[in-house]
C-alpha cells in the first residue's frame, strides 16, 4: 500500500512502487483529467504539482510521491473557484481539442507561483509543453492575463 | 467511479435501472422520451426542454477544430432562440442507421464539418422555428403569421402574449415539418458570423472533467496493451504466453488478427508491463528489406518515368519548354509524418454474442460501427459506437480505424467483459497512416521578357487513395493527389494561368501505409509549386509577388487573399536588417488562403520566425474568432511539420519512436500570427485545413530571401540554413 495525498485527500493505493505516477493517479486514485502523451516527459500533458512543484508525472515512480502533497488539474480551483489560470483560459477561450490542456495549465500555475510577472522570454523558457492543435498564442495571452490580475 | 459520454447519459439513467446487459446504451431517442418524460424532439436536429434549454444534435464531431459551435451557430440562427441556453449532443451512428441517416453524413474530415453540412442543418433550425411559431399559434388560436419569436420568446403581435420555445415544444414536436424552409440572408445573421466562443470549453475542458475517449470507463472494465508487428505486412510467428499470465493484474494474452498480439491485465500499466516482458516471434516477411533509401530511389524513377497520370493540362508543354528562352528545373521532396495526436489510439469494446458496443474517438462514426460490426461479426444494428471529443484527429482518426478493429477482436476474446485498449506513443508512431511521401519534378519556361510560358509538374509517389478508398481511382489514376493543382472546380483550383501546363502523376506506393494527414496533398503540392514560382520570378530577376500577379489576372479570389497579405506586410517596403520576406497563396477545400512570413537565420544556421500575416477567404465566416483559432493553429501544424518531423523507415519499420525524435513546434518556437479574414460571402470553403498549405513554402521563400538558399528537401531540421 502506497498512501498519495491528492488535492488534499489521502488515497491508500495497492500499487507496485516503481508504477509512474500518472497510472496511479488515472488507473488508481481515478483521476482522469492527467494526461498520457508519451510516457517519457516529453509532452508535459501530465504535468502536476509535487510539493508545489511542476512535474511530469509520467516519469516519476509512485513510490518517489508517497507522502508528498500532489495536485492535480482537479484540485487546482479552490472551494469552487477557479484558478486564475482556467479564468484566464476561459476569458481568451484557450483550448481547442483540450486534450493538453491540463498539463498546459498546471505547467503555467506552477510558473506564475514562482515568477508572477513572466515575460515573454521567461514563459519561452519554462512552458515547453507540446499543444498538437497550436493554442500557443493564446496560452501565451492567458498567461500575460492572468499575470494582469493576480 | 464510471465516467460516460455526455449523450448516453440519461440512456445509461434508464439501463442502470432495468436488468439486464450492465451498460445498454441501446435505447434510441424516442423510447428513451418515452420512458423518461424526456423532452420530445422538435426534429432531428433540435430538442427543446421545458426550462428552454435547446439541445442541438450535432452529427460532425468536435476534435478542436471549432465546427461543433460553429454548427450551433447555424441552427440556433435560424431557430431563433437563446444562444446562452444551446447545448448540444452527438447522435449515435446506430441511431443514424436505424434512422435512415436522418442527420446525414457524420464524417469530420477535409474541413467540410460546416461547409457540406451547413444547409440541412439550418434548414433543421428553420423547420423548428416554424413548428414552435405554429404551434403556439394553435394553442392562442390565432395565424402564425401574427406571431414573431427572438431569442426563443414567441410573441403574438397584436396582442402582446408571449410564450417560449420550452412551453410549445411538444406540441411542436406532433406537428408535420415544414419541407425546405427559406433559410435567412447571412446578411441578417445575429448568432452565426459572431466571434462566440466555444461551447464545449465550459468549463469541462479547463477543469480535467472532459471525459476523452481515453478516460471512458464502464463497468468491469479491463485494459488492454498491444504490440503490432513492427514490419507493415509482416506477421505473429510465436508468443508465450505463459512467460506473462502469472504477472500481477494480468488477465489474458491474447492474438490479435495475424499481425498483433495483446495483452489484457486490471490496469494497463499491468498490462503494458506485462507485454514488454512477453516473448514475440514476428515473421516480418519481405518489407523488412525497405529502407528510406529505396524508397526515395523508387521515388526518383518515378520522376522521369514514360507513364503518369493526367491531372492538368493545358497547351503543349513540351513545345512551350522547348520554345522557351530560359528553363528552369528543380526536385523536391516531402517525407512520411505521423499526425502525432496528443490522445494517443484508443477504444473500448464490449462484445457478447448478440451485441458489440464500442466508446471511442472517432472522425467518422459511421465507418467505425462498420469496421465494429465487421470485427465483431455481427450485423450493424447490434452494434453501437459512443463517440467523445477527441483529443485531436488531423486526418488519423478518420484514415484508419484500427484501434477500433483491434479492440473489438480482443472484447470478443474476453466476452461480456468491456476491455479498453490503448496504444502507446510508440505504437502510434510508429503504427500510424502516415503523410504520404512524394518527390516533384517542376520544369519551368521563361520566355525572353521572364514570363512563365510552360510549367512541367511531374509528381511522384504515394496515393492514399490507391491505399485507403481504392473505389475512389478512376483508371487508375487517384485524382486527390492533385489538390490544389487542378484546372478548375470550387475543391482546389490552380491559381495561376499558363499557357503550357502539364501536372502528371507517377504512382509510386510504398509498403508504409499512407492517411488524410491535415492539409493532404495540399501540403507538398503547395510547396512543389509555391516555392517553384519564387525560384522562376528570381530567376526571371523579377519581383516573387508580380511574377506571380501577371499569371493571376482570371483569378481574382486567389488573388485577392495574395494581395491582402502583401499589403499588411508591407511587401513594397523593404524588410529590417537581416529579415527576410516570402509568401504564397494557394487554394484548397473550397478556401482561398495566403501567407507572408518574415524570418531570420543566425550565423549559425538557427531559424527564427518572426511575423506570419495570414490571409483566407473562406466564403460565409461562421465564427471568425474560430477560424483565427484554426489559423494561428495552422503555422503550428504547418511548421511542426516543415521543422521537425519526418517518419524515416529503416529494416521496414518506422524509426522514430516518440516526441524525442519526431518533435513537435513549442512555444518558443511560435511565431506572432496576424490573421485577415476576408469572407467574400458568396460560397462555403473549410476552415480547418487551407492555411496548413501556405505555412512551409511562406517561411521557405522568407529563408531562401534572406540566405540565398532553397532547401528543396525536409524537415529543415536535416538541412545546414546558414547562407549560401
Amino acid at each position: 500500500m502506497i498512501r498519495l495525498i491528492v488535492n488534499g485527500k489521502p488515497h491508500d493505493i495497492d500499487v507496485e512502487p516503481d508504477t509512474p505516477l500518472l497510472w496511479a493517479i488515472r488507473e488508481n486514485v481515478g483521476l482522469t483529467g492527467t494526461k498520457y502523451g508519451c510516457g517519457i516527459a516529453q509532452c508535459g500533458a501530465c504535468t502536476v504539482h509535487i510539493d508545489g512543484v511542476a512535474t511530469r508525472s509520467c516519469g516519476m515512480p509512485v513510490g518517489d510521491a508517497a507522502g508528498k502533497q500532489i495536485t492535480t488539474i482537479e484540485g487546482l480551483a479552490q472551494n469552487g473557484t477557479l484558478h486564475p489560470v482556467q479564468q484566464a483560459w476561459l476569458d481568451g477561450d484557450v483550448p481547442q481539442c483540450g486534450y493538453c490542456q491540463s498539463g498546459m495549465m498546471m505547467a503555467v500555475a506552477a510558473l506564475l507561483k514562482e515568477n508572477p510577472k513572466p515575460t515573454d522570454a521567461d514563459i519561452d523558457a519554462a512552458i515547453s509543453n507540446i499543444c498538437r492543435c497550436g493554442t500557443y498564442l493564446r496560452v501565451r495571452a492567458g498567461i500575460h492575463a492572468a499575470a494582469a490580475k493576480a | 467511479m464510471t465516467y460516460m459520454p455526455k449523450i448516453d447519459r440519461r440512456a445509461f439513467l434508464i439501463s442502470s435501472a432495468a436488468a439486464g446487459l450492465s451498460i445498454g446504451f441501446n435505447i434510441p431517442f424516442e423510447d428513451e422520451a418515452a420512458a423518461q418524460g424526456a423532452p420530445p424532439e422538435v426534429n432531428a436536429w433540435v430538442v427543446v426542454k421545458p426550462d428552454d434549454t435547446v439541445v442541438v444534435r450535432v452529427a460532425r464531431v468536435e476534435m478542436g477544430q471549432g465546427s461543433l459551435t460553429g454548427l450551433c451557430q447555424l441552427v440556433a440562427e435560424e431557430l431563433d432562440c437563446d444562444w446562452s441556453k444551446v447545448t448540444w449532443e452527438y447522435p449515435t451512428p446506430g441511431q443514424n442507421l436505424a434512422r435512415n441517416r436522418v442527420w446525414g453524413n457524420f464524417q469530420t474530415a477535409g474541413s467540410q464539418a460546416i461547409r457540406q453540412s451547413q444547409k440541412y442543418v439550418r434548414e433543421g433550425g428553420a423547420a423548428a422555428r416554424i413548428m414552435l411559431i405554429q404551434a403556439a399559434a394553435n394553442a392562442w388560436k390565432v395565424p402564425a403569421s401574427e406571431c414573431s419569436v427572438s431569442a426563443g420568446v414567441i410573441t403574438h403581435k397584436p396582442t402582446g402574449r408571449t410564450t417560449t420555445y420550452g412551453k410549445v415544444a411538444e406540441a411542436a414536436s406532433k406537428l408535420e415539418a415544414p419541407k425546405e424552409p427559406a433559410l435567412k440572408d447571412p446578411k441578417d445573421w445575429k448568432i452565426a458570423g459572431k466571434p462566440l466562443k466555444r461551447i464545449d470549453t465550459i468549463p469541462d475542458k479547463i477543469t480535467g472533467k472532459q471525459v476523452y475517449s481515453i478516460d471512458i470507463r464502464v463497468p468491469g472494465m479491463l485494459n488492454a496493451a498491444i504490440k503490432d508487428c513492427p514490419v507493415f505486412g509482416g506477421k505473429v510467428k510465436s508468443f508465450d504466453a505463459a512467460k506473462v499470465t502469472g504477472m500481477k493484474g494480468v488477465k489474458k494474452v491474447v492474438p490479435v488478427g495475424e499481425t498483433a498480439v495483446a495483452v489484457v491485465a486490471d490496469t494497463w500499466w499491468h498490462a503494458k508491463s506485462a507485454l514488454e516482458a512477453l516473448p514475440i516471434m514476428w515473421d516480418e516477411g519481405p518489407n523488412a528489406k525497405v529502407s528510406s533509401a529505396t524508397i526515395a530511389d523508387m521515388l526518383k524513377e518515378g520522376l522521369t518515368a514514360e507513364q503518369a497520370f493526367v491531372g492538368n493540362k493545358q497547351g503543349d508543354v513540351k513545345a512551350g519548354l522547348a520554345g522557351a528562352a530560359k528553363t528552369v528545373e528543380a526536385t523536391y521532396a516531402y517525407p512520411f509524418q505521423n499526425h502525432a495526436t496528443m490522445e494517443p489510439m484508443n477504444a473500448t469494446a464490449l462484445w457478447t454474442q448478440d451485441r458489440c458496443e464500442v466508446w471511442t474517438a472517432t472522425q467518422n462514426a459511421e465507418t467505425a460501427l462498420a469496421v465494429t460490426a465487421a470485427a465483431a461479426g455481427l450485423p450493424p444494428n447490434k452494434c453501437e459506437v459512443y463517440r467523445v471529443h477527441l483529443g485531436g484527429g488531423f486526418g488519423r482518426r478518420a484514415s484508419s480505424h484500427d484501434y477500433v478493429q483491434q479492440a473489438v477482436l480482443i472484447a470478443k476474446q474476453m466476452p461480456g467483459t468491456p476491455v479498453k485498449l490503448i496504444w502507446s506513443r510508440e505504437d502510434d508512431m510508429t503504427h500510424g497512416r502516415y503523410h504520404p511521401i512524394t518527390q516533384c519534378k517542376l520544369t519551368g519556361g521563361l520566355d525572353k521578357d521572364g514570363n512563365l510560358v510552360a510549367l512541367h509538374m511531374r509528381l511522384s509517389g504515394q496515393s492514399i487513395v490507391a491505399n485507403l478508398l481504392p473505389q475512389l481511382l478512376r483508371d487508375g489514376m487517384d485524382p486527390f493527389v492533385f489538390q490544389g493543382l487542378n484546372p478548375g472546380g470550387a475543391e482546389g483550383a490552380i491559381g495561376y494561368a499558363i499557357p503550357n501546363l502539364l501536372v502528371d502523376h507517377a504512382m509510386r506506393n510504398t509498403h508504409v501505409p499512407p492517411g488524410f494527414w491535415r492539409g493532404v496533398n495540399n501540403n507538398q503540392n503547395s510547396i512543389y509549386l509555391e516555392c517553384f514560382m519564387d525560384e522562376l520570378a528570381h530567376t526571371a530577376g523579377q519581383d516573387p509577388l508580380a511574377f506571380r500577379r501577371k499569371l493571376m489576372a482570371n483569378h481574382p479570389k486567389h488573388l485577392a487573399v495574395l494581395n491582402a497579405v502583401a499589403e499588411k506586410i508591407g511587401w513594397d517596403k523593404p524588410a529590417a536588417e537581416g529579415i527576410g520576406r516570402g509568401l504564397c497563396q494557394h487554394m484548397g477545400y473550397g478556401s482561398y488562403v495566403a501567407a507572408a512570413a518574415e524570418v531570420s537565420v543566425s550565423p549559425s544556421g538557427e531559424l527564427k520566425v518572426h511575423r506570419i500575416v495570414a490571409a483566407t477567404n473562406c466564403g460565409h465566416a461562421v465564427n471568425p474568432q474560430q477560424i483565427q483559432a484554426q489559423i494561428e493553429g495552422s503555422f503550428v501544424y504547418g511548421l511542426s511539420a516543415l521543422i521537425h518531423q519526418e517518419c524515416t523507415v529503416k529494416d521496414g519499420r518506422i524509426e522514430q519512436q516518440n516526441f524525442d525524435t519526431y518533435n513537435c513546434m513549442r512555444i518558443d518556437e511560435m511565431p506572432k500570427v496576424e490573421t485577415i479574414i476576408m469572407p467574400s460571402n458568396d460560397f462555403w470553403g473549410g476552415v480547418g485545413e487551407p492555411t496548413i498549405f501556405v505555412a512551409a513554402p511562406a517561411v521557405l521563400n522568407a529563408i531562401f530571401a534572406v540566405t540565398g538558399k532553397r532547401i528543396r528537401s525536409f524537415p529543415l531540421k536535416n538541412q545546414d540554413l546558414r547562407r549560401a
